[in-house]
């Protein structure tokens, strides 16, 4: 059997190592476009940290352990995939032929529309090779401007802020993290990230970027504006160091001038080399209850693929490393002839803001059922719990971090709380001992 | 023949021993705060319940890693935390659904039950023999992996 696996990111990667324990004579190819060894993109911000070095960031440690399992790492980009023919066109013009075809390509990150998103000194922070050319210019005290303060955004938010720099963040969503959590909990995220020096701007769109130079010569400033230069804020455009080689416009009608821009504002599936090859897709690949896609033989794992969401029973792309792993696991399974279904993954997601960290599972904003909101500002905690009768469909937490898990034992086994769930409506944050006393109960 | 800890809620009586001995064991100081079994106190039902990682077959939380630092020890079947590979991303805690990877913040890394290496702390000290370290085959943790699968992509069986 010649299995084939397009990605070598945490999807393709456990789909690999569980296709070797399932089937212990296939040839197994895996093919990533980087030219790194596999590696965890989540483990980026500790690298831009000094946490880890770049091998800190790679999803295996061993040297040898591709190898060791028989599978073949290629490092070339996959242009087309004819499923008549069963192949895989690469970059330098090879044929490789599948028995079975895992897409597991993920996703890049989306480039707004924006004038001036192509200048030098803007960067997406996705890759390694992006990583590496932020630490060269995210050095302290430089006017960094990040686009976005989404899930991604925020992680990125960290990292440049522990690197020192002067930071500005641009969200066009009311709060941060608008797609992760409610305003309560957005709102305490900005709170203590202002109280940390950053500066943080929502409702607001970056709406043009251009080389500092151009302003100067179309407007140079007097000496009277010189003079205020001096007393105004670093990071407004007035208060520009030498270095900051860029000028971004605001919604809002303020300049910043940066050093450095880096891109933040979502990402979209890596679906565009599939065009023509017949696979159905939509926001991601299509797939069925096993991953398959509509063509025999193919499957599609990670955050490319539109896999069945537990809570909605509906198919969307949840781009989070569970997901991704979960999905290659049961993709391998599969494909090796071991029938397994997928019962859907759970959106949920971890943050730690400059110390402060937060989490939400499943439907965090609730299905109108009952819900309960503990907050706690001084303190910065803030736990919410939705309920659908007496079951937890949905968490977010702030400031907790004490046996968050079992938030997603209760919310995905869909265990019904019995009495249990008066004591949490009354007393939310007692979720752990609600879960121990509903499995030994 | 792999051995795993049978937890008996029925014989427990909330001494703590099982806390301060774990706490001691792994982090070097008597604080129940800091153990890795923790006693739950059902007082309306006068019951106790001790409960910590079951060392699942699913391994959510070594799937999760990013990083590769979770790793499972083939000799007692547990699953460790590898602190030099440990980046602190925590998505293991939010991964495992029966919350018993926790995020410590003094060290920015995360800590679980590993077993003592085969030679649980924990069991050592519970005097009523509510914690026992015995082979897997005969403990009570069916139940809760039953539970586990409940959670898992089970397969199905042809």
């Amino acid at each position: 059997m010649r299995y084939v696996i397009v990605g070598a990111g945490p999807a393709g990667v456990v789909a690999a190592e569980t296709i070797r324990k399932l089937d212990a004579d296939g040839t197994i190819t895996l093919i990533g476009d980087e030219p790194e060894p596999p590696y965890s993109r989540m483990a980026i911000p500790y690298y831009l940290v000094g946490k880890i070095g770049e091998e800190g960031t790679h999803l295996r440690h061993d040297p040898d352990h591709f190898r060791n399992l028989r599978i073949d790492h290629v490092q070339r980009r996959v242009t087309r995939v004819d499923p008549n023919s069963n192949t895989v066109v690469l970059d330098d013009g090879r044929h490789l032929q599948y028995n079975q075809l895992l897409i597991a390509t993920g996703a890049s990150p989306i480039r707004p529309p924006i004038p001036g998103l192509d200048l030098p000194g803007v960067h997406t922070c996705w890759t390694l090779a992006d990583a590496r050319r932020i630490a060269e210019l995210a050095t302290p005290g430089s006017h960094v401007v990040l686009m976005g303060a989404g899930f991604v955004g925020t992680i990125v938010l960290e990292a440049l802020a522990m690197r020192d720099v002067e930071l500005t963040v641009v969200e066009m969503g009311d709060r941060m993290v608008p797609r992760m959590m409610d305003e309560t909990a957005g709102n305490m995220l900005r709170n203590w990230c202002e109280a940390k020096g950053v500066h943080v701007r929502t409702g607001t769109r970056i709406t043009s970027i251009h080389p500092a130079g151009n302003k100067e010569e179309e407007d140079k400033p007097g000496i009277l504006s010189r003079l205020i230069d001096a007393v105004t804020p670093a990071g407004t455009e007035d208060g520009a160091k030498p270095e900051d080689g860029l000028r971004v416009e605001l919604s809002n009608g303020e300049t910043l001038a940066a050093h450095l821009v880096v891109v933040s504002a979502g990402v979209k599936p890596n679906i565009g080399f599939l065009e023509g090859s017949g696979l159905a897709v939509d926001q991601g690949i299509l797939v069925d209850d096993h991953l398959r896609t509509n063509h025999p033989g193919i499957y599609a794992a990670g955050d490319v693929c539109q896999g069945r969401d537990i809570m909605s029973r509906e198919f969307h792309v949840h781009a989070i490393q569970p997901t991704a792993t979960e999905h290659g696991r049961v993709a391998a399974y599969n494909m090796t002839g071991h029938e397994m279904a997928f019962v859907g993954s759970l959106n949920m997601n971890v943050l730690d803001t400059l110390g402060l960290i937060s989490s939400s599972f499943g439907v965090w904003e609730g299905k109108g059922g009952q819900s309960v909101r503990l907050v706690d500002e001084e303190r910065w905690r803030y736990l919410r719990l939705e309920f659908e009768e007496d079951r937890l469909v949905g968490a977010q937490s702030v400031g907790m971090t004490e046996n968050i898990g079992a938030l997603r034992g209760l919310i995905q086994t869909g265990v019904p709380l019995g009495e249990w769930k008066d004591v949490l409506l009354a007393q939310p944050q007692r979720f752990m001992e609600a879960y121990v006393g509903r499995i030994q109960g | 023949m792999q051995k795993a800890l049978l937890i008996d809620p029925g014989k427990c009586t909330g001494c703590r021993q099982c806390e301060m001995a774990c706490s001691f064991e792994k982090e070097g100081v008597f604080n129940p705060a800091k153990s890795r079994i923790r006693v739950f106190d059902f007082h309306t039902e006068a019951r106790f319940v001790p409960y910590t990682c079951t060392q699942c077959e699913q391994a959510w939380c070594k799937t999760a890693c990013p990083v590769g630092a979770i790793t499972l020890d083939a000799r007692t079947g547990a699953k460790i935390v590898h602190d030099n590979h440990c980046v602190g991303c925590k998505v293991c805690t939010i991964a495992c659904p029966f919350g018993t990877v926790n995020y410590n913040v003094d060290t920015g890394k995360v800590v679980k039950c590993d077993l003592c290496g085969g030679n649980p702390a924990c069991a050592t000290a519970c005097p009523t023999n509510a914690i026992t370290y015995i082979d897997a085959e005969q403990t009570g943790y069916e139940r809760m992996r039953a539970w586990a699968a409940k959670t898992d992509n089970a397969p199905v069986v042809a």
